[in-house]
Formats: structure tokens, sequence, C-alpha cells
């Protein structure tokens, strides 16, 4: 049992991992964008896996805590996307590297 | 029972999996695209006979597999496939037609330069519907057709950088999903009182006795919603304005849409939930038939009136597709279900031969649309003018030979047959007088008389040729299951075993319609044998043709009403939003800006000089921090995982 929760947090750091390098190296918005998905993904699957393979799994508990944050990804990817809109009109360009009006 | 019938899923997969193999290979590979495409289709015909030859054992065969998808507290979501004779009938259609058009494709798009994503997109087509056609669950056929659909946007749009064929698959897209909310809302519905969204499920399925029971009186509901997801995809009215849009696509996708591939699926969907519309029948008649029958009559003659007044080749074939398929809705609305099944498995050939047959004029042609400059194209496209024939044939209703007469024959019979009016069938009857006549105004007009602008046409390759030989071969050799001497297809479908009867030949009904095709095409033959550059009916009725040569101003309705109004409400929500919600928040921060002035003057006399000596060294620690600040969020994300990191280390540590 120990074996296969530890076989999906491998997958999930992996997923994380890869969703964070996604996020770290990509230089258009999108792809940030997507990294960031896949971390929320990875995060999503921790969830499952230890509800599932926890000690007292309750039915629904945990597929209702990743299916609501499944819909609050939804939402923010709609925010995020509508954001990297603005900021193409405003720029013309996705590229963050960019967008440095924040520097101090 | 053989291996396949256990393992049915394998039939989608296997164009699916060979579509994404396809989308991996570099574009250069064309060769090697159009081959795996073909393969995957051979196999997956391959996989249909072997799944098909089962259920000829028993009359009524139905396997069933059904499997948990996920649990979700005490319910379980279960989908499930089926292969029963509907099933296996459509599969080895769709395979066949969709084996034909994968074939005639590789000479039809052998010069665009998006070759292999064509092919990608083509397996990708054909795997979705074959999911459709065997999936034992409301939900699994949802899902494969949402895959349809999606399949359909990506080719009809496949000449993305033509803005018309963008908006084509646009308005193809959400005029389908408009039906698809009603089929959503239908199946949401149906799980709520059946508690089951499979089909069979040994006696527990929702469209066995004891589901329907449960079901009861909101059978009426669930099945007109469900029915309005088989309006969108089939392109019955008022969802039928995307069809005709559709032609934008390169013609195969047309002859894959029209004939094999989506608008069947709406068709058989009716026919796969149809005990949820002839549930509580009264002597065969239940509201949602009603709804069916009237739905179908107004579209199959709506569609071929506006046909008449056509001129683009390949619209006129759509509208043609259009009524036929009013023409199924209202078989299956009379109670016809196998009628309406075999008028779509006959459509299915004769129907991928015209739209192919029409792409090879047009391909001859260097890609002229315009029935208006062609003409005398008999002799110089041998092949392609005797198949079209036989298409034309089939589709006018033209008995003995040809699969499309016989089940059109069928469909006037059942029509005849409706216990409540004659008024479907009357209307029926003028449909084919009407089909005999735009299918012979549209042959005169590309294959007889002079050459118009046809000097350099020329006769197409044989690979696709080829694809237009079989597809007349088959369609006529499909007569023979057809004949109501032996009615092998109808007795197939409803699950009886065929007899032999020579009598059934001899009926008055085979008689009238027969004198009505005779009579649609030499009305046509007699109008249009010598028309000119204006269409005899333009020129009788000038009013009237502009009125069917507009399509009825359909879309200019829709566009000043529903569109205007969705218009309306977005920009009253952008005026909302600007001015409303953004005076708001501009008041709040009016007022923040208001009090921060005024702490401004406090703190510049009253408290700045003291604060002064120490806001130098602040100021100069910010600094230090400000460097890292290099306004780059890739620098900050990264800090982040850096401190996350620490934060896991210190925890490793302290625990």
């Amino acid at each position: 049992m120990t074996s296969t929760l530890q076989l999906f947090l491998i997958v999930s750091s992996a997923l994380f991992s890869i969703g964070l390098l996604a996020a770290l190296s990509r230089r258009h918005a999108i792809f940030i964008l997507i990294g960031i998905e896949l971390m929320l993904a990875a995060a999503n699957l921790n969830f499952i896996a230890f509800w599932r393979f926890g000690s007292q799994p309750q039915p629904p508990v945990g597929v209702m805590v990743a299916i609501f944050s499944i819909a609050i990804a939804a939402a923010e990817a709609t925010v995020g996307l509508a954001l990297v809109i603005a900021i193409y009109r405003h720029y013309r360009s996705t590229n963050v590297d960019q967008l440095n009006q924040l520097k101090g | 029972m053989s291996w396949i019938v256990t393992n049915i899923w394998l039939i989608p997969a296997v164009p699916l999996a060979f579509s994404l193999l396809i989308l991996f290979l570099s574009s250069s590979r064309r060769a090697a695209a159009a081959g795996a495409a073909i393969i995957g289709q051979i196999i997956a015909l391959g996989f249909s006979i072997l799944a098909f030859l089962p259920t000829l054992q028993a009359p009524g065969f139905r396997a069933v597999q059904s499997f948990t998808w996920f649990t979700f507290g005490d319910q379980a979501l279960r989908l499930g496939w089926v292969l029963d004779p509907l099933a296996a009938a459509m599969l080895i259609m769709i395979t066949l037609v969709g084996l034909c058009i994968f074939v005639f494709s590789v000479g039809y798009m052998a010069g665009d330069k998006n070759f292999t994503r064509f092919f990608a997109y083509l397996s990708f087509f054909s795997g979705a519907m074959l999911g459709v056609v065997i999936a034992n669950s409301l939900l699994l056929l949802f899902v494969s057709w949402e895959l349809v659909g999606l399949a359909s946007y990506l080719l009809i749009g496949f000449w993305i950088d033509r803005p018309s064929a963008a908006a084509a698959a646009k308005k193809a897209f959400i005029t389908t999903r408009i039906g698809d909310l009603g089929f959503f809302l239908g199946m949401l519905w149906l799980y709520h009182t059946s508690g089951t969204l499979l089909f069979y499920d040994n006696g527990n399925g929702a469209l066995e006795p004891s589901g329907l029971l449960k079901i009861g009186s909101s059978a009426t509901l669930v099945a007109l919603l469900i029915f309005c997801g088989a309006v969108g995809k089939s392109g019955q009215f008022p969802l039928h304005v995307w069809l005709p849009d559709a032609m934008e696509g390169p013609t195969p996708v047309s002859a894959l849409i029209h004939a094999a591939t989506m608008v069947a699926a709406g068709v058989f969907l009716v026919a796969r939930v149809y005990p949820l519309f002839s549930l509580g029948a009264v002597n065969g008649v239940t509201p949602s038939l009603m709804v069916v029958i009237s739905i179908g009559v107004v579209t199959a003659l709506m569609a071929s009136l506006i046909a008449l007044a056509q001129f683009d080749i390949k619209r006129i074939l759509a509208y043609s597709t259009v009524s036929q398929l009013g023409l199924m809705m209202v078989s299956l609305g009379v109670g016809g279900v196998a009628a309406g099944i075999m008028h779509l498995l006959a459509h299915g050939f004769f129907k991928a031969l015209l739209f192919l047959g029409a792409g090879s004029v047009i391909h001859g042609l260097h890609h002229e649309q315009d029935i208006r400059k062609m003409g005398g194209l008999r002799w110089i496209m041998p092949v392609t003018f005797l198949t079209y024939t036989i298409g034309m044939m089939n589709l006018s209703g033209v008995p003995f030979f040809f699969s499309g007469g016989w089940t059109k024959e069928e469909i006037l019979h059942r029509t005849a047959e409706w216990p409540l009016s004659r008024l479907p069938h009357y209307l029926m009857l003028a449909g084919v007088i009407l089909t005999a006549l735009y299918m012979t105004r549209q042959m005169i007009y590309v294959f007889f008389g002079r050459k118009r602008e046809t000097s350099d046409a020329h006769e197409s390759p044989r690979v696709m040729t080829m694809p237009l030989i079989i597809l007349a071969v088959c369609s006529i050799i499909l007569a023979i299951v057809l004949t109501p001497a032996w009615p092998w297809l109808h007795a197939y479908l409803n699950g009886e075993p065929a007899r032999l009867d020579f009598g059934a030949l001899i009926q008055p009904m085979l008689f009238l319609s027969l004198l009505l095709v005779a009579a649609g095409i030499g009305l046509a033959w007699l109008m249009y044998r010598n028309a000119g550059e204006t269409d005899p009916l333009a020129r009788a009725q000038p009013g009237l043709f502009r009125f069917l040569g507009q399509k009825m101003w359909i879309d200019e309705f829709y566009e000043h009403t529903f569109i205007a109004f969705s218009r309306v409400v977005a920009h009253l929500s952008d005026f909302l939003d600007r001015y409303f919600w953004d005076g708001l928040v501009n008041l709040f921060s009016g007022m923040g800006q208001a009090f921060a002035v005024l702490s401004k003057g406090f703190d510049d006399h009253a408290i700045n000089a003291r604060v002064d000596n120490t806001t130098a060294g602040a100021r100069r620690f910010g600094r230090l921090i400000a460097a890292r600040h290099s306004g780059q969020i890739q620098a900050y994300l990264g800090a982040i995982a850096i401190g996350m990191l620490l934060l896991l280390v210190l925890y490793a540590w302290l625990a």
C-alpha cells in the first residue's frame, strides 16, 4: 500500500517539478500559465493520493477537495488568460522578460 | 464469442491512436501520414467486419461490457460498450465509407502544405464517430459526440488562412453547442430519474424496462432535451444553418461530415435512445415523436426548396443532406427506426459518392464550384460522370438497382402507415419530386449542355476515381439486401429472421413513387435542358428564387435577432463595467486620494523633518533590496521556489 502511495507521490513531484521548470524557464506567458496548471495538477494528485491511501478514507472527501480545486483552477486560468490578453494588448508581446515594470 | 466482441473498444481506439501518431510526424512525411491513416482505417474496417460476424448468428444479438469509471461516495459512474445490429451496421458503414474518403483525399489534398495534419484530423474524426456508435453509456456517447464536434471544427476550419473557413468552423461549433446544451441537460435529468446512464445493463440500464419504469413521465422532456443535441448535430431546422457553411472545408471533409460521421450521429442518437421517445406511446404516437416528425418534415421540405436555387455544387449537396436527414427523422418519428437507419446507411454510401464526385469535378476544374461555369463534362470526365449518375439515382430514389430508392420507399411506407395523419406522407411525396428535380438540375448544369468555362478540365487521377467506383458498386450491392422481396437488413436491424417473398415487390406505393421520381426528373429535363445564364426558375419567379437563393434569409434573421440580442447584452455589460463599476471603484480611490493628500501635508510638515534621518538609512537598505527586484517575474517565482525549498529543509531538519 505504502509503495503505491509513494508511486503517486513520485509522479506528482515529477509533475510539480516539470511545471515549476516550465514556469521558471519559459518566456511566453501562456507557457508559464501551463506550468502553473501542471503544478496545480500535482497538488490535486497529492490530495487524491493521500485521501485514498490515508488512514481513514471517508468516501467523497478527497474527491470533493480535488474537484473544488479544479474548479478554482479553472477560474484562475480564466483570469490568467484574461491578464495575458490584456498584457498583449498593452505591450504587443507576451514575452515576460519585457514586463519588468515591477522593478524597484 | 470472438475476442473482438469483448474488446470492441479497439475499433475506435485504432484510428485515434494512429491520429496521435500522425500528429507527431513531421509535416514532410506525407506518404507515411497518409499510409498510417489508411492502415488505421483498414484495421478498424477489419475489426468491424469481425464484430459484424457474431451479430449475424442470432437475431437480436447484443453484447455489453460495462466498467466503473470512478466511484463518488456511494454512486458509481459506469461506462461501457455495446455491440448490437445497429452498432455493427454503423461500424461497417463508417469504416468503409471512411476508407474510401481517406484514399480519395490522398489525391484531392496532394498539393496541400498541411497534408499530414489533414490525415491526423481525418483519423481522429473517424475514431470519435466510431466511439459514438459503440458507446453503451450516454456519458461516453456524449464524450465521443463532443470529440466529433471538435474534429469537425478542426476540419471545417482546415484552411485557417481563409476568414470564411474560420467563420464557418466557429459557426458549426457554436451552433451545435446550442443543441449540445440541451443534450447535456437531458443527460443530467436522465441520471437524476433513472440513476444510471448505461443503456443496457442486464436489466438495470436506462433503456430497459425497469429503467424506463423509473423514468416514467419525465421521459418526454428528457427525450426532447436529448433531441436538441440531435437537431444541432444532424442539421435539423432551426439549427441547420451551420451545415451548408461547413462546405468551406476541403471536399473530402464535407463527404465525411455529410455521409459517415457527424450528421449521422444525430439520427443515430435518436435511434439509440428510441425507447425514451416511444415510452408510453398510444397507438405509436407520443408528444416527443410528434416533435421529431414536425422538425423532420419542416427540415426536409425547406432544405429541398432551398437546394433548387443554389449554384454552388457542394451547397446543393449540403442542402440535399439536410433534407435527407429530415426524411430520416420523419421515419424515426413515425416508428420506422429500422427504415430510418437503413436510409442512413444507404445515404452514407451514396452521399459520400456524390460529394467525392463533386470533389473530383472541383479538382478537375481547378477549384471552380459554380455550376453555371461547368457544363458538358460528361465526355471529359466519364468515370466521374457515371458514378455521379449512380449517386444521383440513389438520392433521387430510383428503385430496383439503387439502395437509396428502396430505403426511401420503405420510409414512405412507414409514413403512410402512421395512424394520426397522412400529412407527413403527402409532404414526403412532395419531397421526393423536389429531390429528383434539384438533382437533375445539377446534373444538367454540370455534365450536360454546352461547355462553359471548362476548356482545360481533366479527369481525376486513379486514386480519386477508384473510391468513386467502389462507393458506386457498394451502393448498388447494398440494394440487394434492401428489396422488399428479401428485406434482410430490415430484419437484421429489427432482430428478426428475414424471409424471401417476391410478392412484396408488387405494391401500389412502388409505382406511385416511381411515377413521382420520373415526374421530377422529366420536369427538370424540360425546365433546365436549354438553361442559359439565368436559371429558368429565376426567370419565371424572380422573387421566390431570390428568397430561396438567400436560404430563406434564416441566417439574416438569426443575425438580427439572437446574435443582435447577445451583442446588446455584451455592450450593456461592457457599459456597466466601464462606467458603473469602474465609477464606484474610482469613487473609492478618489476618497483614498483625498485622504492621502491631507495626510501628506501633515507628514511633510509635522513628521518628515524628524524622520528624514531615519529614512536615509532605510533608503540605503531599500536600494540594496530593490536591486534584487529586477521586475522579471520569473526571478520572483524562482525566489519563491527556493524559499519553499528552504522551508522544507528547515521542516525536515526540525522534525
